[in-house]
């Protein structure tokens, strides 16, 4: 393996995990105030529809990415309305706004462009286009971080950039914030928040939100940034990934960051090398494309550290009286 | 007991004539989707094509998931359907399982082979398409690598990647071809985003032809070849037109034509394996208005002579199916 593959390779890692970033971090708000949220997936899938579909129409990319954001928003207080105001399950409310969102995206697409479910194809400003920084060209003549630079810096829509100084903003607001710490807590001791004044309903539908937001942006990137339009069931299981990277991250924002990349890195390898030769054997394709699910399994069992969940989280919030 | 088992009988002979004498040929789409611009919307062609000629109506079902083709099977049988269209070797099983309790209605399977006194097998011979492909690949690219994307591992792709290889290498033995799968689960057939980024990683190793042989994953790759200035091959439609000018050609596999003739003979369909190759039409590459600029003459020429010769049987092109294996090397 030479270097430029090596770069190359960080470059799709950056691509394949930007996503997962989003996704993860959505998820992180919104279990972070103990709603847990197994359908972002589905929310991905919806806004992929949607600024697919928007974008295509106006051909204007932004406004196919609000577009998005306001399908992803819809759901998420769909899911916000289920499990915190009539406190129902979490976990059910999340699996149904994934079938919702499974059959909702292609019905829409299906009855508004009659191509089988699937959006057309993005072109020009329908979609978001590479940005090259600055004497890209240049710096990428020099030997060793030149293609750094080139290649693994510069040339990423802008949604990849969002993602990831999402990543700081989530740590900022999580830990330096009035608001971050009544979100905390309120997924930890809800009770103590709300004897405290702080409502926690509110505080539960604004992470909810925020949660809705995110995976809007997710969705987003996939049908307008990584691919041309939208084509069914495009999430291809991302959704979930977000979720094993989250638990892998043990809920904190920077430890997200360090788990999504390297389950992008894994996509990025299994992608570039189907089978790889260590010598003594040889790793077949299918087990690259596992270990996502077998490293969370591993940390799940307790392996490496313990991941424990906010200790509110999955509960209705039921105010004494 | 025997009473029950009598009127049972009866309505049952009953819903069967009630059902025969509708005998709407009908045709169930896979996984991929009626339009997934490829493979199953070419059944949809040529079933729409024999309803615009005869002005008769046909029954189709698109499958969700799974669990639904057994049940999609027997609902079309039971409702008098005839002949059944399937498309996919995923039906091979459950076809097997359900054909003989419905002696009566004939089916089609396209892309394998049940082995049932009322089916008709239509395959087709992939691995000779995919090497006239290969060979336009081999002399459109300037690298002296060109790409190959497959979409579920599954034989019958490794079928078009090993002809597709064999054509490569018949123009210049040491071009280097680079080939990967998508992954090994269904949904293999649906991410653009996953064919996207195995294209960029087979260009960034040199491909400058890439050929997607992956349903609705092969947008993705075609859109990543396009964007990066290079040329793809469609699969299994013409899909010469979704990015004119950087579309080499396609590999066209005339499911369309399978789908029509099936409906065409209606009742009198003649079961048992019918194969489909360049000699009829069942396979080709794909030339047109869109492509006409990329293909020069002489490729056209050698191409051309090339399929006569495969016809001819003077060209001998490995089928990966047969034993597994590809002659030659594939990276």
């Amino acid at each position: 393996m030479d270097y430029a593959s090596i770069i190359e390779i960080l470059d799709s890692t950056v691509r394949l995990g930007t996503p997962l970033l989003l996704a993860c971090l959505a998820g992180l708000f919104s279990e972070r105030s103990g709603i847990f949220d197994i359908g972002l997936e589905g929310k991905m899938l919806v806004s992929a529809m949607m600024s697919g579909a928007v974008a295509a129409v106006t051909g204007d990319v932004w406004l196919g990415l609000l577009a998005g954001i306001g399908a992803s928003i819809i759901l998420a207080l769909i899911h916000g309305l289920a499990s915190i105001t009539f406190r129902g399950n979490q976990l059910i409310s999340g699996v149904a706004i994934n079938f919702l969102a499974s059959g909702i995206t292609v019905l829409i697409a299906q009855s508004w462009f009659q191509q089988g479910g699937r959006t057309p194809s993005l072109s020009g400003g329908g979609r978001f286009h590479d940005i090259v920084w600055p004497f890209a060209d240049q710096i990428g003549r020099i030997p060793g971080i030149g293609p750094i630079y080139q290649n693994l810096i510069s040339g990423h829509t802008i949604l990849v950039y969002v993602a990831f100084l999402c990543v700081p903003l989530t740590w900022w607001t999580l830990y330096k914030t009035r608001f971050g710490l009544r979100l905390r807590a309120v997924g930890e001791n809800p009770a103590a928040v709300d004897t405290a004044g702080i409502s926690v309903i509110r505080m539960r539908y604004t992470a909810v939100l925020i949660c809705g937001v995110l995976s809007g942006i997710a969705g987003a990137y996939l049908a307008t940034s990584l691919s041309a339009g939208f084509v069914k069931e495009m999430t291809a299981g991302r959704g979930y990934i977000a979720l094993a990277a989250l638990i892998f991250a043990k809920w904190r924002p920077w430890y997200a960051l360090g788990s999504t990349m390297l389950f992008g890195l894994l996509e990025a390898i299994s992608n570039r090398y189907q089978n790889i030769d260590l010598g003594v054997i040889v790793l077949p394709v299918q087990f690259m494309q596992a270990l996502p699910y077998i490293l969370t399994v591993i940390i799940l069992a307790g392996f490496v550290g313990k991941a424990i969940p906010p200790r509110a989280g999955g509960v209705p919030y039921v105010k004494e009286r | 007991m025997t009473l029950t088992k009598s009127l049972f009988g009866a309505a049952t002979a009953l819903a069967l004539t009630a059902g025969a004498a509708l005998a709407e040929p009908a045709v169930i789409y896979d996984l991929g989707g009626k339009y997934d611009k490829s493979f199953n919307e070419a059944a949809f062609h040529g079933a729409e094509k024999w309803a615009k000629e005869t002005g008769k109506k046909f029954r189709e079902l698109e499958l969700q998931t799974e669990a639904q083709r057994e049940q999609a099977l027997r609902r079309l049988a039971e409702s008098g359907a005839n002949p059944i269209v399937v498309t996919g070797f995923a039906f091979s099983d459950i076809l097997n399982k359900v054909a003989p309790d419905y002696p009566k209605t004939n089916f089609v399977i396209i892309d394998s082979v049940v082995k049932q006194p009322n089916v008709e097998s239509v395959v087709f011979r992939e691995e000779q398409g995919s090497y006239l492909v290969g060979m336009l690949a081999a002399m459109a690219s300037k690298t002296g690598t060109v790409g190959f994307v497959g979409g579920m591992d599954i034989p019958l792709i490794r079928k078009f990647e090993c002809g597709y290889a064999q054509g490569v290498k018949a123009v210049k033995s040491d071009d280097k071809v680079v080939g990967a799968m998508t992954g090994t689960t269904p949904s293999a057939w649906n991410d653009p985003v996953k064919g996207s980024e195995i294209a960029k990683s087979e260009i960034s190793q040199g491909a400058d032809v890439i050929f997607a042989a992956a349903g609705g994953t092969g947008i993705g790759v075609l859109q990543a070849a396009a964007d990066a200035g290079k040329m793809g091959i469609g699969v299994d439609s013409n899909q010469n037109y979704l990015h004119p000018g950087h579309m080499l050609t396609s590999m066209v596999k005339r499911v369309d034509v399978a789908t029509y003739d099936a409906f065409k003979a209606g009742k009198d369909l003649k079961t048992g394996v019918k194969v489909m190759g360049l000699s009829n039409n069942g396979v080709d590459y794909a030339y047109d208005k869109y492509n006409e600029k990329l293909i020069t003459p002489e490729m056209k020429a050698k191409v051309d002579a090339a399929k006569k010769d495969i016809i001819a049987g003077k060209i001998e092109v490995h089928d990966y199916m047969s034993d597994n294996k590809c002659p030659v090397t594939i990276d």
